[in-house]
């Protein structure tokens, strides 16, 4: 199945968690790393039950500092 | 208000605009915006809101200038290492644009005094140019409580980002990112190193957002997450939804006072 994921396609053998799918992604620290399906932001305690869906649109989100210093 | 001949020769560029004009540009050097943070971010964006002639800039930062510094905060020079960035950057805005009110605090934002400066000029919209987690949940939460608009940024490495809060029209940064990172996490902005010119863009599009809202011209960054990757070259919006039990925005909000997180983190491994 295909979803997208940071606005590009993801092609998966088989039907992936939010967890499953930041593995995949080789996304390090994940507890740090917010994740939005649609309007939903999902709690990070969903993360190994929410499954995704053909066609879903998710975004990573980062923790971003920076600025002064 | 009247324009001197100067002034109409200063922002005649801004004048001659149908967006701007000199109905605009008197409310330009009428606002007032808060700059919280002297650095990467905040540097850039005091100047063209300086040159701009936002009437009333509002400088935060309790550091002094570094060589370090220098690689991308332009606001200081490098005769002024050593000096508080404040003083700093208030003289470089002094020699850019007289139009300007440089109001200084040399201090770092906790609960204890944010919203004193908040109101001090009764600022119209607060940039955070700011490294870390508890000073960026602590701007939001001052701005959701004292129903200010701000515009939030983070720069590291290759990788920016921002999105503009305006009460009661968008998701605020609590909504998306719920609480600060643990301190001991994440490697520091110094460890992790940031593009110089990094600050230049970001710190410029949260200057542009301020020119934004005081003008009430265009579409601002409410609602969305702007996102650039400098190596790709590529900018994306991607639209963030209202979080309705966000704790401290939302319908029934648990968060009445601002919290003092520790710590100083400033960044996630990208990937």
């Amino acid at each position: 199945m295909k979803i997208i994921v940071n606005g590009n396609e993801v092609v998966l053998d088989k039907e992936v968690v939010v967890k499953e799918l930041l593995d995949k992604q080789k996304v390090s620290m994940q507890q740090y790393v917010t994740v939005q399906v649609y309007d939903d932001i999902i709690s990070r305690d969903d993360f190994e039950k929410i499954a995704l869906k053909e066609g879903d649109s998710v975004e990573f989100l980062y923790f971003m500092g920076g600025g002064a210093q | 208000m009247s324009f001197t001949n100067d002034q109409l020769e200063r922002y005649s560029r801004h004048i001659i605009l149908k967006e701007v004009g000199v109905k605009g540009q008197k409310k330009l050097l009428k606002s007032k915006v808060l700059i919280i943070g002297t650095g990467g971010l905040g540097a850039p964006a005091a100047m063209f809101l300086a040159a701009a002639g936002v009437g009333t800039i509002g400088l935060v930062d309790s550091d002094n200038v570094e060589l370090s510094n220098l690689q991308r905060q332009i606001i200081h020079l490098t005769k002024d290492v050593g000096k508080p960035k404040v003083v700093s950057g208030q003289e470089t805005i002094n020699e850019m644009n007289p139009d300007v009110n440089v109001v200084t605090y040399q201090e770092w934002v906790s609960s204890a005094n944010i919203i004193g400066i908040i109101k001090d000029q009764d600022y119209d919209f607060i940039i955070d140019g700011t490294d870390n987690f508890p000073a960026k949940f602590l701007i939001n939460d001052a701005c959701v409580l004292t129903e200010k608009p701000f515009s939030h940024a983070g720069i590291i490495r290759f990788h920016g980002q921002t999105m503009t809060y305006v009460p009661g029209q968008g998701p605020c940064y609590r909504c998306i990112f719920k609480n600060p990172p643990p301190p001991d996490a994440v490697p520091t902005c110094k460890q992790a190193g940031v593009l110089g010119v990094m600050g230049g863009i970001i710190g410029t599009i949260q200057a542009t957002e301020a020119i934004k809202y005081v003008l009430g011209i265009g579409e601002l960054l409410t609602g969305q997450l702007l996102t650039y990757d400098a190596l790709d070259m590529d900018f994306r919006k991607i639209k963030l939804p209202l979080v309705k039990d966000c704790p401290v925005c939302g319908e029934s909000a648990k968060i009445k006072e601002l919290i003092d997180y520790e710590g100083a983190v400033c960044e996630l491994k990208q990937n």
